[in-house]
């Protein structure tokens, strides 16, 4: 492997690290927060695709369809949260597992009926659609090093928020004691619905801005769901620093596995999940 | 503790009845806690509330502030029903509330423990600044960088306390906030509550120190199994040994 080649596979698994890291951060958020395990959080990754999809033909414009799809997660997040899950916080894991499956089920058959069951194809942004060379024979889409751009300032706006900002310690206070934030007169159902619908549009912002390079298809939500479940466990529940840190070894490690160790790179993720697990088994930086 | 901070002049909510319950019956589940209980608090009073474990001091203040619904009754704050409000909604309206077992978050420090509290009061006052807090607690001062969960018990406590005056309350409820507590921490602590009384914020205190309750309240609330068994002077309380130990057990 030539220094181009590690270059070009470095990109590309910070790329995708940074890409899981927009959906693990609402998962690891809903559920350390609210305590709310959403099965159906890769359905809004889809759902932000197929959007990005069709109102990029209605309007000729990604970044006109992602300027409207946005508000629309952000409406579909803050609905769902007060027609479902707010009944759902003071309940079991196992009604949640349930509701959010059965969720999973809707969005696929709302899908079908209204996008189809074809694989589109999303074109990149006309000022993005060129390369860098790295050599002779290599070069880096400029629309990856953008997505990645975008990431990065939505991973330190996050950590802002959260770590930085009043609202943010609410948030971190909501999730060890729901009942004395309410009592220092602060409306905690007001901020699960604002994190619930943060989360929600953070993967549905991830499936827009990834529809050029992975394409629009049924059950997209599917795969990410789980490599994102792995994203929190190996970072701790409701840590946004874990996620980022692990959504970048795994979006490297899965990258690099599929070219150095092709037989085995569909196992890494897990084994390192596994190695975590045995050795902190509430993750990175979960609380014990 | 700066006990310049206590001289303050007569509170701004002075004399008007803050919070009022009236004929409370509360559930858990089929266990019937409350029965029919009323209880009032005026701007600027101590009211001590006392009573056995298991008589429904907890309860009933969390009934008061819509933590635990009641079946029947109604609470009042500030003249308006807010029996069926949220508790964040009765917190607003100038009610903080110190739980038993203290509520801080241990996930937060010291500093954003307070922070995340302040607020100004129902009338836009801030009397209460995070230096104020800082000033009257200096132990705080000294850990504002540490995690709630380093702290020791009398600590955590003053954060407690510290954080529900960060919301610039008219009406401080204080659940056990001396319980588990060293003898000399408990004292400092008795002696900040003096403090936020003088400053003439309202306050209900519950403590199994009967007589340090007594000796702050101007009026004493007493419940037996649920119920309103005496509800008067202090006095009348404490100079009468039958009543302590048929109500109190001292």
């Amino acid at each position: 492997m030539d220094l181009a080649f590690f270059l070009i596979q470095l990109l590309n698994g910070l790329q995708y690290g940074l890409l899981l890291f927009l959906v693990a951060s609402g998962l690891t958020l809903i559920f350390g927060i609210m305590g709310i395990i959403n099965l159906a959080h890769g359905s809004f990754y889809m759902v932000g695709a197929y959007l990005a999809w069709s109102l990029s033909s209605l309007t000729g414009s990604l970044s006109a369809a992602i300027a409207l799809a946005i508000p629309l997660t952000v409406v579909l997040g803050m609905g769902l949260e007060r027609l479902l899950f707010r009944h759902l916080y003071q309940r079991d894991h196992l009604y949640q597992v349930l509701l959010t499956y059965g969720l999973i089920l809707v969005f696929e058959e709302l899908r079908s009926l209204i996008w189809g069951d074809d694989v589109h194809g999303v074109a990149v942004p006309e000022l993005l659609n060129y390369s860098i060379p790295l050599t002779e024979n290599l070069s880096y889409p400029v629309y990856r090093l953008a997505i990645s751009t975008v990431c990065l300032l939505l991973a330190f706006g996050l950590y802002f928020l959260i770590q930085r900002t009043r609202l943010g310690m609410m948030i971190r206070a909501g999730a060890s004691n729901r009942e004395m934030v309410q009592s220092l007169g602060i409306d905690i159902k007001l901020i699960y619905t604002l994190v619930f619908a943060l989360g929600i549009a953070l993967a549905a912002f991830a499936g827009m801005i990834n529809a050029p390079l992975s394409s629009v298809f049924p059950n997209m939500g599917g795969g990410v769901l789980i490599i994102c479940f792995v994203v929190v466990v190996i970072g701790g529940i409701g840590s946004v620093k874990g996620a980022l840190i692990a959504s970048l070894a795994i979006g490297l490690a899965e990258t690099f596995g599929q070219v150095l160790v092709p037989e085995i790179s569909g196992m890494i993720v897990y084994v390192l999940m596994a190695i975590v697990l045995v050795w902190r088994p509430q993750g990175l930086f979960g609380r014990a | 503790m700066n006990e310049t901070s206590a001289t303050a002049a007569p509170h701004r909510a002075s004399g008007e009845v803050l919070l009022e319950a009236s004929g409370l019956h509360t559930y858990y589940g089929v266990s019937h806690i409350l029965h029919g209980v009323d209880f009032s608090i005026r701007g600027g009073e101590t009211i001590g509330l006392m009573g056995r474990n298991g008589m429904g001091k907890t309860t009933l203040l969390k009934t008061m502030l819509g933590l635990v619904r009641p079946s029947e009754g109604q609470v009042k704050v500030r003249g308006i029903d807010m029996t069926h409000a949220e508790t964040h909604a009765i917190a607003r309206r100038g009610i903080a509330y110190v739980p038993e077992g203290r509520g801080i978050f241990p996930n937060l420090s010291v500093r954003e423990n307070l922070l995340m509290a302040a607020r100004a009061g129902v009338d836009g006052q801030r009397e209460w600044t995070f230096d104020r807090v800082i000033d009257t607690f200096p132990r705080l001062g000294e850990r504002l960088n540490n995690g709630g969960a380093q702290l020791s018990g009398g600590e955590q406590q003053m954060l407690t306390i510290g954080r529900a005056l960060m919301t610039n309350p008219d009406l401080l409820i204080l659940d056990e906030a001396t319980e588990g507590l060293a003898p000399l921490i408990a004292r400092e602590i008795w002696s900040i509550i003096k403090t936020i009384r003088r400053s003439g914020i309202a306050t209900v205190i519950v403590d199994k120190n009967y007589s340090a309750v007594m000796a702050l309240a101007d009026r004493s609330v007493v419940l037996v199994k649920g119920r309103v068994v005496f509800a008067g002077d202090s006095n009348a309380l404490s100079e009468n040994p039958e009543l302590m130990h048929r109500f109190l057990g001292v």
